[in-house]
């Protein structure tokens, strides 16, 4: 199984990410600079955090731009996987691969702990190794991660099973209370009406070992390599 | 070719939540500038343009607007423009 994992200027979780796919989970990485566009070979992109381009303009504005972004999008329209963690969320959402904007958080700080997600959809490729209604914790760490999108594409995402996971409690209680940032419906990861392409603003690749306090996040990658020996 | 001095202001769509206007609304009545409302704090980007008319100029704009500039989801915009004499 071959990952690919873009690397814009300011991106910094790029070797976190490679670190789990290769050395946890044994399989290759292939690093693509953001000039990069042939993607050949590779069975799954996973869009890095970090600050792309220094998050001008807006988080991902710049990155949608980069010829990689272009070769990312026609890699999915065929219908291959992609993940976008945090900063690479807020890519997919710029380039138009999922529906939505962040903004800012309610708080205006930037905020970075571990939070409580309830998986709300494991039919996807990235959860499918989740239970429905399971309560992991998976660290976050933005500024920009206060998900809005119109109330008719709301309601759609909602209505398709689109939204993917929630903070919530540690018991899985969704309410204002355990919702970091602001975020609309507390939604911290969706996936597109196909299914292949996920974005979420929690970074599984900080809980994939024990020695960083949880391995909640693994599941997310080993639900994607299951998912390729599947197809 | 004339050259055109563009201006352009970004700002939250209207019932977008807009964190920073808040606090700047909260920090405005602390200081005792208590008729303020509706504060909203957006971006302001100047460049110019070199075109053959103003028309090409809107047309730049705008075409850069769509591409990048602005996200419709959360943002509009509105430009102003004049000729660089």
């Amino acid at each position: 199984m071959v990952f690919g994992i873009p690397v814009y200027p300011g991106s910094n979780c790029d070797r976190d990410v490679g670190w789990v796919i290769e050395k946890v989970l044994g399989q290759k990485v292939r690093y693509l600079w953001h000039r990069e566009t042939d993607l050949s070979g590779i069975d799954c992109i996973v869009i890095p955090g970090g600050f792309s381009y220094g998050d001008y303009l807006r988080a991902g504005a710049m990155a949608k731009l980069s010829p990689v972004t272009e070769s990312i999008c026609d890699f999915a329209e065929r219908g291959g996987l992609v993940m976008g963690i945090c900063n690479g969320f807020q890519i997919l959402l710029e380039a138009g691969l999922l529906p939505g904007a962040m903004l800012p958080n309610k708080t205006l700080s930037f905020i970075c702990k571990f939070v409580n997600l309830r998986v709300e959809n494991n039919k996807t490729p990235f959860t499918s190794l989740y239970k429905k209604g399971e309560v992991v914790s998976i660290p976050i760490a933005h500024a920009e991660g206060n998900y809005t999108c119109p109330p008719e594409t709301l309601r759609e995402i909602e209505e398709n099973g689109q939204v993917v996971v929630r903070y919530s409690s540690p018991d899985g209680e969704v309410s204002e209370e355990f919702n970091p940032n602001g975020s609309l419906n507390n939604i911290a990861g969706i996936c597109n009406k196909k299914g292949n392409v996920f974005g979420l603003m929690p970074h599984p690749e900080r809980a994939s070992e024990a020695i960083l306090g949880s391995t909640d996040g693994l599941k997310m990658f080993q639900s994607i390599v299951q998912s390729l020996l599947k197809a | 070719m004339a050259k055109y001095s563009v201006k352009v202001f970004i700002t939250y769509r209207k019932g977008v939540l807009d964190p920073q206007g808040v606090a700047v609304e909260k920090a405005a009545h602390q200081l005792g500038f208590k008729k303020v409302t509706d504060v909203r704090v957006g971006k302001y980007i100047t460049m110019t343009i070199e075109a053959e008319s103003e028309n090409e100029v809107r047309k730049e704009i705008e075409e850069m607007a769509k591409k990048f500039l602005v996200n419709p989801v959360i943002e509009e915009y509105t430009y102003e423009i004049e000729e660089v004499k």
